[in-house]
């Protein structure tokens, strides 16, 4: 190119591609770390040699292809494949440094760090109040005006609370879906969790109250860490800081969720999301 | 995970309409390029304006390939490769609209020129103008092909145009001086040398695209 270009020797120097050269945050501490993780239901081997480290305050996306074996990967997380028969696991999820498959490790310690939601709302037959409190009542919470600040602020968590705060008796069942999977996030959020697993959790619910849910989810990853499992490839790309792409029970690819969607370094996770098969 | 390589078979046949039109734009600017350097090589009016109003077809062509890509981007949500894809045909459709300019740029030149007798007969420039038809004419393969060495290559001949335009202009200012009755041929000479150096930028900018759409990464090739 010939014409004159205002440009200082500096900047000249500093055409480094950034697909190249990536400038990189400095990475957040590790909050789950699996470790060659291996799953078997009986003699099917569901996960095979999982290596996932998953950062605290970011949205990690789990895809892949329905029986890839990723909602297996997060209900081994909180321990709850465990009540299927059969199963057996080696390697080991640490979490925040300790494995839960320790045997000293209490499920029940584990679960009031990890808050769960699934992909058909799920509220108990009682009022929206009760729905919330039951947690921390479960946990030795009786005085009412601490109940009533954690119900509070668990509805606000899940962007609810202007909706409900004036029939917070009525019951959780006659909201509509998109409302009673906010009431489970925020029922999630009452035992004040560490990390929040989301299975599918907009798949039974509309457009509208989809783009609420995963509103949602970007304000609360400030203070939590969110795994999501997502058959909505888009919802992915939108929501999620890094994304995992599953088949057949291993991780294919993992990394920033720009990059998978942009650029992935595997064509099996380039056919999958441009969806030539799934 | 079972193989549903036809799943996207209306998308596929887009995405090759896409890339039919695009290679069609290619061609067409090389071809008004190829008119226009004629029509001043014999000082052909007729052949120059013809040049002029044939533009139309590429802009057409231009506004098609604008249209299809936002159908493409609403419809289809494209990712990774296949949105690379639909976005660098944007790109290179508006460098081939630009080509098509120039062409129309060059054939005006020769219109002010008009009949008047060449101060002595061009050389140089029409061998700056098969210079660039030829980076054209791999341009269209390195795109047809996804061919990223021949995209390497282009990037490589336009620094020789760079120099040939270098070289042309100062030649051009001699002249000028030692012959001002011609300032106004000698002057769209240089102009028409400007627009040859031109479009070997903007064939530069399309071997870049073509790079970024095979390997997803960007790099400027136009230093």
């Amino acid at each position: 190119m010939v014409q004159l270009m205002n440009r200082t020797d500096n900047e000249t120097k500093a055409t480094v591609s950034p697909m190249e050269a990536p400038v990189r945050e400095a990475a957040k501490p590790v909050v789950y770390d699996t470790k060659q993780l291996n799953l078997w239901y009986g003699s099917h081997h569901a996960l095979k040699n999982i290596d996932l480290p998953i950062r605290e305050n970011e949205v990690t996306a789990i895809i892949g292809p329905s029986g890839c074996g990723k909602s297996t990967y997060i209900k081994t997380l909180n321990r709850m494949v465990e009540l299927v028969d059969g199963v057996r696991t080696s390697g080991e999820i640490l979490y925040r440094g300790r494995n839960i498959f320790d045997a000293k490790y209490s499920v029940e310690e584990l679960r009031t760090r990890v808050g769960m939601v699934f992909q058909k709302p799920n509220p108990f037959p009682k009022s929206i109040y009760d729905n919330i409190a039951y947690g921390p009542r479960i946990h030795g919470i009786k005085n009412k005006k601490i109940l009533d600040e954690i119900v509070e602020q668990s509805l606000r968590g899940a962007a609810i609370w202007d909706e409900v705060k004036d029939r917070l008796n009525t019951n959780a069942y006659s909201l509509s879906g998109g409302q009673q999977q906010r009431i489970c996030i925020a029922r999630a959020l009452a035992i004040e969790p560490d990390v929040i697993l989301m299975d599918e959790p907009t798949s039974a619910l509309d457009p509208i109250s989809t783009l609420k849910v995963e509103e949602l989810v970007q304000e609360l990853k400030e203070n939590y860490s969110i795994i999501i499992v997502t058959h909505n490839m888009q919802q992915a790309a939108r929501i999620s800081d890094k994304t995992a792409f599953f088949l057949n029970g291993e991780v294919i690819e993992f990394d920033d969720t720009d990059k998978i969607f942009q650029n992935p370094a595997d064509q099996r996770t380039e056919d999958y999301i441009s969806g030539r098969f799934g | 995970m079972r193989n549903m390589g036809n799943v996207r078979k209306t998308f596929e046949s887009e995405l090759e309409e896409l890339k039919g039109k695009l290679l069609r734009m290619v061609d067409l600017a090389e071809r008004q390029l190829g008119d226009s350097m004629s029509a001043l090589q014999t000082q052909n009016l007729t052949l120059a304006n013809a040049v002029k109003q044939n533009d139309a077809e590429i802009n057409a062509l231009d506004d098609e390939i604008n249209q299809k890509v936002i159908q493409l981007i609403t419809q289809q949500q494209p990712v990774a490769t296949d949105l690379r894809k639909i976005i660098v045909a944007l790109k290179i459709s508006t460098d081939m609209e630009r080509i098509g300019d120039l062409a129309v740029n060059i054939a005006k030149s020769t219109l002010h020129i008009g009949d008047e007798p060449l101060i002595k007969p061009i050389v140089d420039i029409p061998k700056m103008g098969d210079a660039v038809r030829v980076m054209l004419r791999k341009a269209f393969d390195a795109y047809d092909l996804e061919d990223i060495d021949l995209a390497f290559e282009l990037a490589k001949e336009d620094d020789a145009i760079d120099e040939a335009y270098g070289r042309l202009i100062r030649e051009l200012m001699g002249y000028m001086h030692r012959n001002p009755d011609y300032v106004n041929q000698i002057t769209q000479l240089a102009f028409i040398s400007r627009h040859l150096e031109r479009v070997g930028d903007h064939v530069t900018n399309m071997a870049e695209n073509i790079i970024f759409m095979v390997k997803g990464k960007t790099l400027n090739l136009n230093e």
